[in-house]
Parts: C-alpha cells; structure tokens; sequence
C-alpha cells in the first residue's frame, strides 16, 4: 500500500513535468511574446519580456486598420449568439417529437442525422445554393449554414435527453388542455435546461472557433470573424510577432473563461456527444 | 452516464407500442419542418448538386458537362493524387496515435496519481482553442531556425529537422499538432468507458492471481472496446476531412507535400475550377463512406459480441 502511493506520487510529478512543457509553454509562449515590444519579440526566444507591454499590444491590434479585430470581434459573437440560439430550438423540437411519436418518419430522420455527422459539406454547391437564394456573402447565409451543418449533433443530444422526460408529464399537460406548441415551449422546454446548456456550451465553441465556413461563405474584410482577421494578421504582421500573437491570445481568452467557469459541463457535454456520436 | 442513456431510450422505445391517436397527436410533425428546411436546402441539395456538378466545368454562372474528366484528372495529376494518399495517411495516423495515447492517458488519469484533476484540465484545454491560433502559434514553434522547438534540441546538441519545410516530415509534423490538439477528446472519452469497468471483474482476477498485463490485456481492453471504437470514428472522420489545421500551419506545402482532398478543394475553388472542386468533394464523400461504414458495422458487431 505504502509502495503504490509512493509510486503515485512519483508517476504523478513526472507528469506534471511532463504536462509543463507540452501543454503549458505554448500557451506561455503566447502570452510572453504577446507582452513583448516588437523587436525584443522578433527573435522569438522564450524569455521573460525586458518590458511588459501586453496591453499596449492588444489596444493597438483592436485598433488597428479602422478596428477590425474589435469588428471582427462583433461579427463573431453575432455569429454565434444566432447561430446556436436558432440551433438549439429547431433541433429540440426535432429531437422531442423524434423521441416521443412513432411514425414512418423516424427512419429517414433518424438516417438524415447520421448523414448529417459524417457526410462532408459539399461547399462549393452550398456557395451556388447561397447565391440562388440570395444570402451568398451575407451574415444571414452563414448563420443558416452553420444551423444546418450542426444540427445532427444536437438532435441526437435532445433526443437522449428527452427519453429521460417521463410521459406522464406530456400526458397530465395534455389532459389539462394544453395544445401541441403550448406543451413543448411551456411544459417540456423548460426542463431541458441542462441540455441545453451543453449544446450552447459546445457549439458556442465550435462556431467561434470555426474558419471554414466563415472562408468560404462569408469572404471579405468587412465581414470577417476573428479566426479570418488571426489567419489574415499571419502575412500581416510577419514581422510584428507581438501583435500576431497578441491577437491569438485574444481569440484564446472566450474559450478560457468559459473553461474555467463551466469545466465540468464542458466535460460531460464533450463525453455525451461523442458516446452517443 | 452514457450507457443510461441508451438504457432509457431502448426501454422507452419498447413500452411506446401504445396506438396513437390518428387526427391530433399532441406530437406534430410539423415540429420537424425548420430544421428539415435548412437541412435539405443548405446541405442535402448541395450534397445532392455536387454529383452532378462534379461531372461538370463550372464557373457557377455557366455548366458544361464533361463527364468524368474531373475524376480523371484528379487521379492523374500527380500533386492532386499526392493529396489523396496523403488525406489516408494524414487520417490514420492521428486516429492511431490518439487510441493509443487516449488510452495510456486515460488509464493514468484514472490511477491513483496526484494532481489529476490538474493533469485532465491541462490535457483537454487545448480541444478547445481555435485550430487557427494553434496551428499558426505551432508554425512559430517549428520554425527550423527560430523555432523554441530547435532551440531547445540545440541546447542538447541535436539539430533539430524542418519540421514543416521539410517535404517528408510536413505531413507528420501537422499531424502531431492535431494530435496535441485533439488527444484530450480521446482521453476524455476513455476516462468515461475506464470508470464504468464494474470493479469486480478485478477483485476476480485478482482472487486468481492474475497479473497486471492480465487484467489489462483480458479485462479492461475488451471492457473498454465501446470507448476505442468511438475514438476511432470520431478520429478517422476529423481526420479525413481535416483542412483548418493544414490550412494554418504549412497550406499545403512545402510544394504539395501535405496536401490533403480538403485543402485542393480549397486551392480549386480559390483558382475557379468549381467543377474540379467539387469532384474533390465528391472524392472526399466517397472515402469517408468507404472508411467509416465498414469500420462502423465492424465495430459495432464486436460490441454486440462482447
């Protein structure tokens, strides 16, 4: 017994050690060159900054050419809020009535959602489908597109979730006289709450961090999303590392934060949909 | 939390015989109608479209129809074919390195070792940073000369290779930068399958004496084999359709050396071969079902046998 928590221990500080210079020093590697001056991070040595400028960095690259990375900023979280509102209703009323009605239906739907997770868009036919309907270049175009790309996942989400609802409770709101609408927004919606919150979680960070999409449906200066403005500020600024990587410490935070906050329901989130996936 | 899911939905599924009422089911199918809109017009009928497209030369305002002279030529062009093998091994490779690091993870994380909590934490982080900000951070790390990768190397007296300018090495250096990428996923998901190996079976064994590499080899491997067959599917698909990563750190070079089918779709698109872009895309379709498919009925068969 002595023998194995000592040995715990020993495996555990290797660990960690080992854990330090692969996970933890590229975020380090970031932050210091971030809070350098542009010479000084110019040979990109992994060094304490003679003088911390971090913030001076990241006010120059909000403001630099007329604010496009706070723009960006607005595009993105405009983006997401919409994307993955929509989203979450019109999977969860796919997921509940998939659930709980058999019907001729359930087949196919269930075969379109497996289609959904493994079928590759086909981009350049979204790109003519786009243009057909007009939202080809738009931040309309792209939300729908997103919604459309990410709700298998959380369909299959909802509708695992929705199997632990008991019945009795459609069926005690439907004898009280609820219609069909009232029961799902008013009695079964609400109750989702915890799914919910893992489909925001999850989605808010796949569409944040999406490049794809946002390059391909929504190209050009004035509409581009924080991950285009990094991707772009790469020739940009090749010679001014510290507002480079400034920059990427910006996208970095949001998922940070949310992260620190929400660890665990990241974790069951992220484990859910990958078991049921 | 996983296995009562589908416990709940099997024996829902089984006492929902009930007879339904015919005209007003408090359940309307209706309900399915917005997401069947965005579905079918953003992404079936571009699916659907891009069959057809593919045997086309297109410039989205006009088609003309050649057959299959895109496919041709995607099997043809040596850089184009390059990208092709290369999505395989590109794919393959991450799918393998994250089962067998997913799993060595996950069984450390799951012994009793200190700061566990702290490793899991720093092990999934990076899921959830944006793939550009990793992949271009990555690209400076490697840089052959300047890289902290090099410096490092230098320091012990090893000359550090072009991890990324060198035309044999790029494809497997962005490889490894997905792998560090994704690997807490992997991690994740056996964490979940180790936890819910019932602990007797290893008061059995031990009853019988059984050594480690026993009750690794005869219980917990088989036992874990839903979580390894999830690794593999969700690794293969991001695997073969991965373009982000590629697109971040080398674009597919040095030359074509880490082409993959996504980036040529990109690289088509950019240069106006719509048509020849989408034959890529059908490319892809193709090889993702012809991987995916067997190995998903193959997976699930062993589970249902075991």
């Amino acid at each position: 017994m002595k023998r194995e928590k000592t040995l715990g221990w020993i495996i555990g500080i290797l660990a960690v050690l080992a854990s330090v210079v692969v996970f933890l020093v590229p975020f380090a590697f970031i932050l210091v060159i971030a809070a350098k001056t542009a010479p000084e991070a110019a040979n990109l040595d992994f060094t304490w900054p003679s003088q911390w400028v971090l913030w001076d960095n990241i006010r120059t690259v909000l403001t630099t050419r007329n604010f496009i990375v706070l723009r960006a900023f607005i595009n993105s979280t405009t983006l997401t809020v919409f994307s993955v509102g929509i989203m979450v209703v019109v999977s969860a009323m796919v997921g509940y009535v998939l659930q709980r009605r058999r019907s001729r239906w359930n087949a196919l739907v269930n075969f379109l959602v497996l289609a959904g997770l493994i079928v590759p868009p086909a981009l350049v036919p979204t790109i003519w489908v786009l243009e057909g309907v007009g939202l080809f270049r738009t931040m309309l175009g792209l939300i729908l597109v997103e919604v459309a790309f990410g709700i298998s996942f959380c369909i299959l989400l909802f509708r695992a979730f929705i199997a632990t609802i008991p019945r009795d409770l459609d069926e005690a709101a439907i004898i009280d006289g609820a219609g069909p609408a009232r029961l799902f927004f008013r009695v079964i919606f609400p109750l989702l709450k915890s799914v919910i919150v893992t489909v925001v979680i999850v989605q808010s960070v796949a569409i944040f961090n999406d490049f794809a999409n946002p390059l391909y449906f929504l190209p050009g200066d004035e509409n581009a999303t924080v991950q285009l403005t990094v991707f772009n500020f790469q020739s940009q600024f090749s010679t001014q590392y510290n507002l480079l990587f400034a920059d990427i410490l910006l996208i970095t935070i949001p998922p940070l934060l949310l992260y620190l906050f929400l660890n665990r329901r990241i974790v069951e989130g992220v484990t859910a949909g990958a078991v049921k996936g | 939390m996983a296995s009562t899911i589908t416990a709940d939905v099997r024996t829902e599924s089984s006492t929902a015989t009930r007879p339904q009422r015919k005209r007003h089911s408090p359940y309307p199918l209706w309900f399915y109608l917005p997401a069947a809109i965005l579905f079918i017009v953003l992404f079936a009928v571009p699916t659907f479209a891009s069959f057809y497209f593919s045997l086309t030369r297109w410039t989205l305002s006009e088609t003309e129809f050649i057959g299959l002279d895109n496919f041709r030529q995607f099997f043809s062009e040596p850089f184009l074919l390059q990208g092709f093998i290369n999505t395989f091994v590109y794919a393959f490779f991450t799918s393998g390195a994250k089962v067998v690091l997913g799993l060595l993870l996950g069984l450390l994380l799951t012994s009793r070792i200190i700061a566990r909590g702290y490793l899991r934490s720093v092990v999934f982080f990076p899921v959830l940073v944006s793939t550009i900000g990793v992949g271009i951070t990555f690209k400076i790390l490697m840089d052959p000369f300047d890289g902290l990768i090099n410096k490092t190397l230098a320091v012990f007296g090893i000359a550090g290779p072009g991890w990324l300018t060198n035309p044999d090495l790029a494809l497997y250096s962005v490889a490894l930068i997905d792998i560090w990428k994704g690997v807490g996923i992997a991690t994740l998901i056996y964490i979940a399958g180790l936890v819910g190996i019932p602990q007797e079976y290893y008061e059995a064994a031990k009853v019988d004496g059984a050594s480690k590499w026993k009750n690794f080899w005869h219980i917990t491997l088989p036992l874990v084999m839903p979580a390894t067959a999830t690794v593999i599917l969700l690794s293969l698909i991001g695997g073969l359709r991965s373009f982000e990563l590629i697109w971040a750190t080398t674009g597919g070079g040095p030359g074509f050396a880490s082409d993959v089918i996504g980036s040529l779709i990109y690289k088509q698109y950019q240069a106006g071969f719509y048509g020849l872009s989408t034959a890529g895309n059908v490319v892809l379709f193709v090889v993702v079902a012809a991987v995916i498919v067997p190995i998903n009925i193959f997976l699930s068969r062993r589970e249902v046998a075991s």
